[in-house]
């Protein structure tokens, strides 16, 4: 997949990027300018490389080799392609579902949200748009300055702006469909979802590619706010063209005692970055981010954690499970850092990987920064092929060789996606888990 | 024609050879007891039959209602209707007990060319058999013998011979590890499976066992090979003389 991307006709040079794309960005004043300058940090540091420690692993430089030019507005075709792949997805019933198009929104493929009490749904671009919205330029600067995130925030055409008011109990999941119909090109998207006191939400993101899409990059980035006693389930089930690259980046702060429960599953994309940060900012916070990579081929897939925690008396967990076959390869990076009198913190975090290939190749790099006296920390990694004991076990009881290793890595990857609290999408996660293992692709 | 023929039977691990020639017949509706001293190559023979890895036959072979056993996998040998109730059943995590049980009975059902049990049949069956062998409901939910006793994992052995109703039955060792109270459970349970159109294959290292499953024929396995067959009586002798005196006979 990585010559596919390569032999791409030869993109615009970095800077031509920005500019042949600047006049279809929404945002004029504070936004532009702060586009501009998250352009220049991208510009001076380039793609990624193995000698940037964070990226290690996964050196864009060589896997990408450059960042595809902006693709088109979709048009009809593209538009009709789109709807043809969301109605083929499993949804769990009665969830809000917006569309985003080749990283445009698709307000005729989306619900209507006006309609459910206690949200407020508009695109990226309305906002951005919106004079009266004194802090529009701020969704554009969340991140640290960092080389991907920067030309995210540079190049971002649109997306969902989600406010969940304070108190609101939804009963429906807002869902995020990013459809690419495009091929050899790419799509910016950037989403920011506010979750206000005392509420509970569910949010479900999900990537797909049309027929026929090829070679494309979706670069993604989520901005999400818990304020204090929010309770959010997110889901994130990434099923992109198996020759597609996936760029993703999720912030998430948590104020005093707020819940998140966040779900990564990786099963499409020849190359992917799922790089989460999670803030721990107010006492009490409890978090659980769990994850799923599932690569065959020439697959590299990447996720890459940092849960911080500021305040005293937070709760972190993390498992996340690898299952690769042929030469896939799989990277974990996870990172818990204790800040200064974040003390009774208590942080766990458990990778575990399971090689169906003597070519595949796994990553994990666990760490602590411990920087507080009075905390229960630990992690833990494991990689392994499958329990030959067991595996007879099911074929002398009439399961066939592969449904018995089927069988096996479902119940490896299940600790994993039963962490999802609601029934329906954990449904939807496992359904997506089974297309792997019957294709192990 | 015989359910199971073993014939002149040779089997290596790795360098080493195990079983040297072992012959054995039997027929449906036949209980056979195999008794012998550890390292006999009694789990061997189990294993081979049931088609485990890691074993290397040189020699001889086995048909199963006529047919080569060796050439098949393990799930077809268990589509045919062999079964083996391990002696350490495995535990699986994640794995749901009825779950397991559904998707390999009708894993068998399917290679047989027989329709999947509709859920309200599969329901109906595993209750009725789970209930006579005393295994609460709840320890179907559970992990496949996840935090199962010693002796809820050799029910949960019966219950599943009961429910794929196997023609062969092999038991290797069913009774270790088990009190009294639990053989019995689980020896009534197999009591009840005995059948003329089913054969059972009972591999014990003590008589104890078939004080409750009681055979027809009684072979001593000893170095590799079946030194000695006889009825029932065998194994009283067995338990009074010891296996020494067949230790020279197989030398």
């Amino acid at each position: 997949m990585n010559v596919a991307l390569k032999t791409s006709q030869p993109g615009p040079a970095p800077d031509r990027l920005f500019a042949v794309a600047r006049d279809r960005l929404p945002g004029a004043g504070p936004v532009a300018q702060a586009r501009a300058r998250a352009f220049e940090a991208f510009a001076q540091q380039g793609l990624p490389n193995r000698r940037i420690e964070q990226w290690k692993y996964t050196d864009l430089r060589a896997k990408l080799g450059e960042v595809a030019p902006l693709a088109p507005p979709p048009g009809d075709t593209a538009l009709a392609g789109a709807a043809a792949a969301v109605k083929k997805l499993a949804a769990s019933s009665g969830a809000l579902t917006f569309v985003l198009v080749d990283g445009v929104y698709a307000a005729s493929l989306s619900a209507n949200a006006t309609t459910v009490p206690g949200v407020r749904v508009r695109s990226l671009r309305e906002f951005l748009d919106d004079p009266a919205e004194a802090a529009r330029a701020e969704v554009l600067t969340s991140g640290a300055g960092e080389a991907m995130e920067s030309l995210n925030a540079a190049m971002a055409t649109d997306g969902l702006v989600i406010e969940v008011a304070a108190g609101a109990a939804l009963t429906s999941a807002i869902r995020l469909v990013h459809v690419a119909t495009r091929s050899a090109a790419s799509a910016f998207t950037r989403s920011v979802v506010t979750v206000g006191r005392g509420a509970q939400a569910t949010v479900v993101e999900q990537f797909v590619a049309a027929p026929g899409a090829a070679g494309y990059q979706s670069h993604d980035a989520l901005v999400v706010r818990l304020a204090e006693d929010a309770r959010l389930q997110h889901v994130r089930l990434m099923e992109e063209a198996l020759d597609a690259a996936n760029i993703s980046h999720a912030y998430f702060t948590l104020d005093a005692r707020a819940r998140l429960n966040s779900f990564n599953l990786t099963r499409g994309a020849g190359l992917s970055r799922y790089q989460g940060v999670v803030t721990l900012a107010g006492e009490g916070g409890e978090l659980a981010t769990n994850g799923v990579n599932l690569l065959g081929g020439q697959r590299h897939g990447d996720t890459t954690l940092l849960v911080d925690h500021q305040a005293p008396g937070c709760v972190s967990r993390e498992a996340f499970r690898s299952v690769l076959d042929q030469q896939g390869h799989s990277v974990f990076q996870g990172r818990i850092v204790v800040r200064p009198g974040a003390q009774q913190t208590d942080g766990k975090m458990m990778t575990r990987a399971l090689l169906l290939s003597d070519e595949a190749e796994i990553d994990n790099k666990p760490e602590l920064e411990i920087f507080a006296d009075d905390v229960s920390c630990g992690h833990g990694a494991t990689a392994g092929a499958l329990d030959q004991t067991l595996l007879f076990y099911l074929m002398a009881r009439g399961l066939p060789e592969v449904d018995a290793q089927a069988m096996l890595i479902e119940a490896f990857v299940g600790e994993a996606i039963e962490t999802i609290a609601d029934d329906a999408w954990r449904e939807v996660a496992f359904d997506a888990a089974r297309r792997w293992l019957s294709a192990r692709d | 024609m015989a359910l199971l023929e073993v014939k002149d039977l040779h089997v290596r691990v790795e360098e080493r050879e195990i079983l040297h020639g072992l012959t054995l017949t039997v027929n449906k509706g036949e209980v056979h007891a195999i008794m012998g001293p550890n390292g006999s190559g009694k789990s061997t023979l189990s294993h081979v039959i049931a088609g485990k890895p890691g074993y290397q036959v040189t020699d001889g072979e086995i048909l199963f209602k006529g047919e080569d056993l060796l050439a098949m996998a393990p799930d077809e040998r268990a589509a045919k209707g062999v079964f083996l109730a391990f002696q350490y059943p495995v535990e699986i995590p994640g794995v749901a007990t009825m779950t397991f049980l559904r998707t390999a009975l009708n894993a068998q059902r399917k290679a047989r060319g027989e329709s999947e049990l509709s859920t309200p049949d599969f329901l109906k069956k595993v209750r009725e058999v789970a209930a006579r062998l005393s295994i609460p409901q709840d320890m179907l939910r559970r992990g496949v013998n996840v935090g199962f006793s010693g002796g809820e994992k050799k029910r949960n052995e019966v219950l599943q011979m009961a429910l794929f109703e196997p023609s062969l039955c092999i038991l290797d060792e069913m009774d270790s590890g088990l009190d009294i109270d639990a053989l019995r459970v689980a020896a009534d349970g197999v009591n009840a499976l005995r059948s003329p159109e089913r054969a059972m294959v009972v591999i014990t290292h003590y008589q104890r066992l078939l004080d409750y499953i009681v055979p027809d024929v009684v072979h001593v396995m000893s170095k590799g090979r079946v030194v000695k067959s006889g009825g029932k009586d065998l194994a009283l002798e067995l338990e009074a003389s010891g296996y020494a005196q067949f230790e020279d006979a197989a030398a």
